[in-house]
């Protein structure tokens, strides 16, 4: 019998139709491959810098970490990207090993859009066509990426089956690929779904966290005592967390989108709320009912509205190594606009579940400790739909 | 037992094989287009458990899935379906469950199996459940004598025999890419995939996906030991709802005669 790959702890897997599995090999052996090349590298070192604008800044809030009077805050960056999220580390990782693998065309799932913009993007730049299934419920939430997806000349399916959100698009893009997979890479945009799929998308994440250790060590002569980071599957907090993983003076920091709270059904914190279940390739926590049946979950944040965690997550969980708190929509909010008041930077909506948390344990930890915040993403996308949620109807 | 009536089924024809969705639109509904199933000819029956995201579905079962969650269906509602069809209706044929791996993780594999020996399912198909990954619940259905059915893919090349050597109860075939739903023409060479698993093992091949009218059927049945047909006949189930059975019957005639010839 043939071993299950891809595990961590019980986690993991590869858990997709028959159909799918020699293309998952396919692709671990090209990655496997692709990244001890040396000349992969360099053009993946050379996109990251000059067309994506890493290393992205590890900024220090100074006026936040007055404010809230206890630890030294920092930013990492991300929002800073070309395309406005971490979400471009992985896509242009993904997407070069996949033109190299001879695939001429890109399928993506995204949730608010973030992922579908990066997709996009990398395929224009590479010369690859470009399919991204998005949830109709977000299509709505997101519209402005909608638009921006096209612009790049990607097509966009809204997703009407399920919940209409990233659920339903993941589910979508892995029926797609079990349709067309000789020309077709599916650039997955988290570290979710099945073996290899996980590992990879950390592994080109993982810059972030390689990036923070320079940064602070550049100016603070030290590792952080925390690093924070909003969760969903989970990519740009194993990005922030995977370089400190062995380091164990550092508190990894998970945050949760609790939605209207964690005793309420309408919540996506799957570590709080969720079980072991096995689902979109993968074995890990999910949100579902007592019969397996995933529940439709809730938050305010399109990027954060999924049922299940990433493997990895769900192993750091288990071994008590990270730490998973949930953040409510309304915390959520109250923290995308004290960043924007306070230092004048508009997070996007997703990170602010991190900017949220840290407002609440900054003030418990002494003036000599430091802790990173990952700015995931610019809030640009999410204007309208937070002043709707303060009750003001603004037209983009 | 179990693994002995699956291999009856195939052993004087080519086997027409229908999957119904339990509780689509309802669970008597289920139980009197089963019957007429039976009553005219149907070899082996898959019953699906619906499950809320079935990723390897296309649109038509994916909306008989939604429908039957909506009206209440439960894992538990649909083994007293399988209960009352074995015990009330006598219904002798092999009756295998298809649904999605969480489903018989979440109620627990060893407690899911021991109920399918208890009411009288024969076998399970989890399409999210590949051969790396079948090791998980293999032990269990060998306890509980439920034979964990391999699917063997277009895609698959290098694998059939791997897959093959081990499998159980019966071999389901895909007959093209992509997820379940009707299709004009499968263009797939199937004659040389059954070929090289008719190489390891014994175990009979049944076609499925795509699979709607007596034509395909018939050409299907003169590859492999039979053929699976599901949107189609949720198609005929969503057409005619409650009064569904009348219709279902007459198609699985017109299909198993096709298979036969």
């Amino acid at each position: 019998m043939t071993q299950s790959k891809g595990r961590f702890g019980v986690h993991g897997g590869q858990y997709i139709p028959e159909t799918l599995m020699n293309a998952v090999i396919e692709l671990e052996e090209a990655y496997n491959h692709y990244k001890n090349d040396p000349e992969f590298n360099r053009e993946l070192q050379e996109l990251f810098n000059e067309y994506a604008g890493r290393p992205s800044r590890l900024y220090y809030a100074e006026k936040m970490t007055k404010d809230l009077g206890g630890a030294k805050i920092y930013l990492k960056r991300e929002d800073l990207n070309h395309t406005g999220s971490h979400k471009i580390n992985n896509v242009l990782g993904q997407a070069l090993l996949a033109k190299k693998m001879g695939k001429t065309r890109l399928i993506a799932e995204t949730g608010a859009g973030q992922h579908g913009v990066a997709t996009a993007t990398a395929a224009a730049l590479l010369g690859m066509e470009c399919v991204v299934f998005m949830g109709e419920e977000d299509t709505k939430r997101q519209a402005l990426n909608v638009y921006r997806m096209r612009l790049l000349g990607s097509e966009v399916i809204p997703v009407k089956s399920g919940t209409a959100t990233l659920k339903d698009a993941v589910s979508e893009a892995m029926r797609e690929w079990t349709n067309r997979i000789d020309d077709t890479h599916y650039c997955l945009g988290s570290v979710m779904g099945p073996h290899p799929f996980p590992t990879i998308v950390r592994d080109f994440q993982s810059v972030i966290s390689k990036e923070i250790k320079e940064q602070m060590l550049e100016k603070e002569g030290r590792l952080p005592d925390a690093v924070i980071a909003c969760v969903g599957g989970g990519s740009n907090a194993i990005g922030t967390f995977y370089n400190f993983i062995e380091d164990k003076d550092v508190a990894l920091i998970g945050c949760e989108a609790a939605g209207r709270g964690i005793d309420t059904f309408e919540t996506a914190a799957t570590i709080n709320t969720g079980r072991l279940g096995i689902f979109h390739g993968m074995k890990s926590y999910f949100c579902q009912d007592e019969y397996g049946q995933i529940a439709p979950v809730y938050s305010i944040s399109a990027g954060l509205d999924y049922p299940g965690i990433g493997p990895e997550h769900a192993n750091l969980h288990d071994s008590g190594r990270a730490q998973y708190v949930a953040i409510t929509d309304d915390e959520a909010v109250d923290a995308f606009e004290y960043l924007s008041r306070t230092e004048g930077i508009i997070p996007a909506i997703e990170s602010a579940h991190a900017v949220a948390y840290a407002r609440k344990y900054a003030p418990t930890l002494s003036k000599d400790k430091i802790i990173v915040i990952t700015i995931s993403g610019r809030g640009d996308k999410d204007c309208a739909a937070i002043a709707r949620y303060r009750g003001e109807d603004i037209t983009e | 037992m179990s693994k002995a009536r699956i291999k009856e089924a195939f052993a004087s024809s080519k086997a027409f094989i229908p999957f119904i969705t339990c509780g689509f639109p309802d669970v008597e509904t289920t139980i009197a287009v089963v019957e007429a199933a039976v009553a005219n000819g149907a070899d082996l029956i898959e019953i699906g458990i619906p499950f809320s995201d079935p990723t390897a579905e296309g649109p038509v079962i994916q909306g008989a899935n939604l429908v039957a969650l909506q009206g209440g269906i439960t894992t538990d509602k649909v083994f007293d379906c399988v209960r009352v069809l074995r015990e009330e209706k006598g219904i002798k044929i092999p009756l295998v469950f298809m649904t999605y791996a969480n489903v018989v993780y979440s109620y627990g594999a060893e407690k899911f199996m021991s109920k399918c020996a208890e009411i009288g399912i024969d076998g399970i198909i989890l399409p999210d459940l590949p051969y790396e990954e079948k090791g998980e619940f293999d032990a269990v259905c060998d306890q509980y004598d439920v034979a964990l059915i391999s699917l063997i893919a277009p895609t698959s090349e290098s694998r059939i025999a791997m897959i093959a050597a081990d499998a159980d109860g019966f071999i389901y075939v895909v007959s093209s890419l992509g997820v379940t739903g009707t299709r004009s023409e499968i263009t797939t060479d199937l004659g040389s995939i059954v070929a090289k698993i008719r190489e390891v093992t014994d175990v009979p091949c049944a076609i499925g996906f795509g699979i709607s009218n007596p034509e395909q059927a018939k050409k299907m049945a003169g590859i492999a030991d039979g053929a699976i047909v599901g949107s189609a006949i949720i198609k005929i189930i969503d057409k005619y709802g409650k009064d569904s059975a009348g219709p279902v019957g007459e198609y699985v005639k017109s299909m198993k005669d096709a298979v036969m010839q």
